[in-house]
């Protein structure tokens, strides 16, 4: 201590103490504080800077440079992650052409940029986050048979019966459900991407959703019964195959009988 | 046919320009089965060989009925996965028709007589003689009858056979009920909670998003549930949109809350629910026959056959935050009747 | 006489003793038939028939026509636990717990549809070969009704299970009565046992379906097979065919085994098709909800056409003196139809009106020589066609990336303009065919061999056509547009004509004003003092 009380008139002498403390209390309250959240905000942070790197590459020309829109893209303030991962993650943004409607392709990012653009968007403001693994099983939480009365209610009339689609105005369509990502199908229905609506969690409890996945994936899944099935869209190609391939062969058994044998 | 030389008009006497010649039946092809016994003895084992396949299907029918379990699939190139009991008795009976078929229409063409027959006909018409004495017959009947001369027992007669065959269909009458203002009615009254279908669940105003929709119907008193004949007219689609998106005049503003607004759901065209909401254009679209509805106008009719908008009920919010109806519909729902005045 | 002999004639003298057949047999057992492919038509109709009462009677037995709501408790885990009524439970057990339920569903189905197909077809065959002239008006007129009631006897049917996609349809239909002015309300009500669905409907539709309609049509179909019987059936012109004879084979044996033969290869086909293709899977539709709807939901194809004119028809609606008349839905579902089929049913009658034929028809025209029928009768189904395609629009849409709004609009100027448009190319096909046949009976066919002449000009060898083919080209009756001449009576006053003779001889020109004469004999001696 003596030989330090040498320097106590020293012109750093001052800085030093300042320094130090400043040390002192930011350690005292870095302690104070749990040690997790600085570490995870440094990890999100990161992700937030490259996913907002690759939102200005390859979104910011729609969506405005700080997702507020622009003409050819609306504001993504406030939509969630799980819209990002939804529209990204199915490739249908970054939209392929200016058509009445984006289209499901092959993803243009990997799951790991596609989250850390979401993380990205989420950070603008609070929005509907993308759903866990955990909240996701709908082996055990959901129920097959009341999935199917509310994929009747509330999805058959855009997306057809057995989720093959459908037509909407202008041209625009609903998808084909069938070979979708659960977590994907639950984005959706709690982001309503385009044209479909929202559904909330109050709407649609969670429990509800899961039974709409459960009865999707099961219809997906399901054994063909009474032979090909003519593409589950009901009358029209029924009809279409009795007048070709039923009149043919019907025909064709006429011409045979009355034909003259050598 | 006679030799023309000359450019003269060839009519006969029907006025008609007289037609070439009609050659007769051409002669008569033989089959090879008709004189060469190889061949003979080859068609009627072909004939019998489907004969004998048919037979084998159909007792592949019966085997496959016994000893294939019904849960089984099988895949199939072209075909896919498919129940393989369905599959195997549908085609051994088709095998086994089909063979049975192919073998009689094929013994017809290759073994059985090939001439050609002529049978003559007859002017449909009866001969002169016949009709005559028809005619005698029946006007000697007629006469007889005296219905021709007996005015007063041919009105009556008519009148008797009329009532008496029209009278019965009275009983029709309880087929069903008189419609009186049946078709007006609804479960909606005032302070009807809003609950979802098919979830049930009472619906705040506040668990509804912009951009959101909810099928729903109304809360019936003492628990009850909503029968297939209350769902004819009972259920409305709750859609939220930002309040500045509405263009609606003062009354129709009235019936939404905060941008909440209500619609019966069903058509006004044919009856089919449209629950087809397209968020970024706030339309909705009848699947049945595209009678498409612009939410923002108050669901006024902008393309498709359906010829008045989709009914709106008035709806509010009680003091727990709870979706309400303000009253009942004001019109009828659904479907235009003779009836209705507007 | 071998064994079998002596017992045949055992029973048959058995039979005749009490009821003396033998005379009647004996004329019938050998009876001509005429031989074409087309004439099988008729009988494809008349077994699918008869395939709808085998499977149908199966499916009956199973069938419970009645519309009390349970709680599902079969095999089918999608459907588990859910309410619906007993009669589409009865079908979902039928298709998955009664082994062959389903192929028998599904072969009831599909042979519905042929049905449907082959009286089509059936009908064009005779409408565009003038079979319906006299004296068959009356088998036209009964095979007019036996379609309508086959139309409504296949909705009926599918409407039975009571699942989302048919329920649809009857609620569409319930609406349909309701838009009628003035007793719409009431014969809803009369026909639901009350407002839609009410619990009765089913079970009605079950008595309509399965003995009311089944036994209306059995009649009609005895009847319209008794006259062809009796008229015998028509024949295609050809050597040695005349107005006066049947050319083909006897009953026995002959068409015993090709018609017995041909029952059993369309009901093969039919079971084939239902062995291999999916048809009404009714666990997907669901069962009926008011309150539920699929995209794409359609009819089947017979009420498809109804569906896509009631589609295109735009809002028509007027409200006067309290009361509402929906003419967008009468016009399309009752009106257009019934022009439709009255006047394809009058039109044996409207055509011997204009043509004055009263003679008996017993050779067919070969649609060509009968050019403005031909053309009207195509113009028709084109009008059928797009009517059609248009109550498919939405599925056409999703499928090939239209807008049903863009289809819609199609249809509404096709269905006026494309009729008129196959009306005018078909009368020009016919006449130039016409042409090709005058060409060919006076100069022979192309033979496609090419010889240069000396002086150097190239000529294609034309080779002369049998007598048999000549008569074939040019044995068929050319009717005349009615002349108009000159109307003055037996005292010299010129008379003025009626409104209804002279609508006759308009439509007698635009019939028969326009077609390629005939070769006469004087034109072949003509050129056969030519080179050829």
């Amino acid at each position: 201590m003596n030989r330090l009380s040498k320097y106590r008139r020293h012109p750093l002498a001052a800085v030093l103490v300042v320094v130090m403390g400043l040390l002192l209390v930011g350690s005292l309250y870095s302690l104070a504080s749990s040690a997790s959240p600085a570490q995870a905000t440094n990890a999100r942070s990161q992700a937030v800077e490259e996913g907002r790197q690759m939102f200005l590459k390859g979104c910011s020309s729609c969506h405005g440079l700080n997702a507020e829109g622009t003409d050819t893209g609306p504001s993504l303030i406030g939509v969630g992650a799980a819209a990002v991962d939804f529209q990204v993650g199915t490739g249908r943004m970054p939209m392929a052409d200016a058509s009445v409607q984006a289209m499901a392709r092959t993803p243009q990012f990997t799951p790991e940029q596609t989250v850390a653009i979401a993380e990205f968007v989420a950070s603008l403001a609070p929005g509907p986050g993308i759903p866990s693994q955990e909240a996701l099983n709908y082996e055990r939480d959901g129920n097959l048979a009341q999935g199917g009365e509310l994929f009747r209610t509330n999805c058959a009339m855009c997306h057809n019966f057995a989720g093959q689609g459908g037509a909407l105005t202008q041209g625009k369509y609903a998808a084909s459900l069938m070979g979708v990502d659960p977590q994907k199908i639950y984005e959706a229905l709690i982001t309503g991407p385009q044209s479909m609506p929202v559904f909330g969690d109050r709407v649609i409890t969670p429990e509800e959703k899961l039974s709409i996945i459960k009865w999707l994936k099961a219809a997906e899944s399901e054994k063909a019964q009474g032979g090909i099935s003519l593409g589950k869209v009901g009358p029209v190609t029924e009809g279409l195959l009795i007048w070709t391939l039923g009149l043919g062969l019907l025909v064709g058994a006429a011409v045979w009988l009355g034909a003259k044998s050598k | 046919m006679s030799d023309h030389s000359d450019h003269t008009d060839h009519t006969d006497h029907k006025g008609e320009l007289e037609p070439l010649g009609d050659p007769g039946l051409p002669a008569h092809v033989h089959r090879r089965a008709d004189h060469d016994p190889v061949a003979e003895k080859r068609a009627e084992r072909q004939v019998s060989g489907l004969f004998i396949l048919g037979t084998l299907s159909a007792i592949g029918f019966i085997a496959s009925y016994v000893g294939i379990k019904s849960d089984q699939y099988i895949f199939l190139p072209l075909l896919g996965t498919t129940n393989a009991q369905q599959l195997a008795l549908g085609m051994s009976l088709a095998l086994a028709l089909l063979f049975v078929g192919f073998g009689a229409v094929h013994w017809a063409k290759v073994l059985m007589s090939g001439e050609e027959h002529v049978n003559l006909r007859h002017e449909m018409r009866s001969a002169e003689d016949d009709r005559k004495e028809l005619v005698e017959k029946f006007s000697k009947g007629a006469e007889d009858s005296g219905l021709g001369r007996r005015s007063l027992i041919k009105r009556t007669l008519g009148a008797a056979l009329a009532l008496v065959t029209i009278s019965p269909l009275i009983i029709l009458r309880d087929l069903g009920p008189l419609p009186k203002k049946e078709l007006e009615k609804t479960n909606w009254r005032t302070g009807s909670r809003l609950i979802t279908d098919p979830g049930g669940i009472p619906l705040k105003a506040s668990d509804l998003e912009v951009g959101g929709v909810a099928h729903v119907l109304p809360e019936l008193p003492d628990g009850q549930n909503e029968t297939l004949n209350d769902l004819v007219r009972d259920p409305v689609l709750v859609i939220r949109l930002r309040p500045e998106d509405l263009h609606l005049n003062a009354q129709q503003t009235n019936w939404t809350h905060d941008g909440i607004i209500a619609f019966s759901k069903i058509c006004t065209h044919m009856g089919c629910a449209v629950g087809l909401y397209e968020q970024q254009t706030h339309h909705l679209l009848c699947p049945c026959h595209q009678s498409t509805f612009d939410v923002t106008t108050g669901a006024s009719v902008i393309f498709g056959p359906a010829a008045r908008p989709l009914p709106q009920l008035a709806i509010t919010v009680d003091s727990e935050g709870y979706l309400v109806a303000q009253h009942g519909f004001t019109e009828a729902v659904g479907p235009s009747f003779w009836e209705r005045s507007s | 006489m071998s064994k079998s002999a002596n017992a045949g004639n055992a029973a048959f003298n058995f039979l005749d003793d009490r009821v003396g057949i033998a005379k009647g047999l004996k004329n019938n057992l050998r009876k001509v038939f005429p031989e074409h492919w087309s004439f099988m038509l008729g009988e494809v109709a008349l077994y699918s028939f008869i395939i709808l009462l085998l499977s149908g009677t199966f499916l009956s037995l199973f069938f419970v026509p009645s519309q009390e709501e349970i709680v599902y408790q079969g095999g089918y885990a999608p459907l588990s636990g859910l309410k619906m009524s007993e009669a589409y439970a009865s079908t979902i057990n039928m298709s998955f717990d009664v082994r062959g339920g389903l192929l028998m569903r599904q072969i009831h189905h599909w042979a519905a549809l042929i049905f449907l197909v082959a009286m089509i077809v059936h009908l064009m065959r005779i409408f565009f070969t003038g079979a319906y002239r006299k004296p068959r008006e009356f088998n036209w007129l009964l095979g007019i009704g036996l379609l309508t009631l086959g139309i409504i006897e296949g909705f009926a049917g599918y409407s039975l299970p009571d699942d989302l996609l048919s329920g649809t349809g009857l609620r569409i239909a319930e609406a349909i009565v309701q838009a009628i002015p003035l007793i719409g309300t009431y014969a809803a009500f009369f026909l639901f046992g009350g407002a839609f669905p009410g619990n009765i409907f089913i079970s009605r539709l079950y008595t309509i379906h399965v003995l009311l309609i089944p036994g209306i049509i059995l009649a009609l179909i005895t009847v319209h097979l008794m006259l062809v019987w009796i008229q015998k059936h028509t024949q295609f012109p050809g050597p040695g065919r005349t107005e006066k004879n049947v050319v083909g084979f006897p009953l026995m044996p002959i068409y015993m085994a090709k018609a017995g033969g041909f029952f059993f290869i369309v009901f093969g086909i039919t079971a084939f098709i239902s062995a291999m293709f999916s048809i009404n899977p009714i666990w997907l539709y669901g069962p009926y909800n008011p309150s539920q709807i699929s995209a794409g939901s359609q009819p089947d194809f017979y009420m498809g056409w109804l569906d896509g004119l009631v589609r295109m028809t735009p809002n028509l609606e007027t409200h006067a003196f309290g009361h509402t008349v929906s003419w967008n839905i009468l016009i399309p579902a009752l009106i257009a139809p019934g022009i439709f089929f009255t006047g394809l049913a009058l039109f044996p009658f409207i055509e011997s009106w204009v043509n004055g034929d009263k003679n008996e028809h017993h050779l067919l025209e070969r649609p060509r020589n009968a050019p403005t029928r031909t053309a009207l009768g195509l113009g028709g189904l084109t009008f059928m066609i797009v009517a059609l395609i248009n109550g498919g629009n939405d599925v056409i849409a999703t499928h090939f990336g239209l807008s049903i709004n863009g289809i819609m609009w199609f249809s509404r100027i096709a269905i006026f303009v494309l009729p008129v448009v196959a009306f005018i190319i078909t009368k020009r096909v016919c006449l130039g065919l016409q042409h090709k046949d005058r060409d060919t009976v006076l100069h022979g066919r192309e033979t496609g061999r090419l010889v240069m002449l000396p002086h150097g000009e190239y000529i294609e060898v034309h080779e002369q056509i049998s007598d048999e083919a000549k008569w074939t080209l040019t044995q068929h009756k050319q009717y005349q547009a009615i002349e108009g001449g000159s109307n003055i009576d037996s005292n010299g006053v010129q008379r003025g004509v009626s409104l209804k003779e002279r609508t006759r001889r308009a439509l007698s020109r635009w019939m028969y004003g326009e077609q390629v004469a005939k070769p006469t004999p004087s034109d072949l001696h003509e050129l056969e003092g030519g080179h050829h």
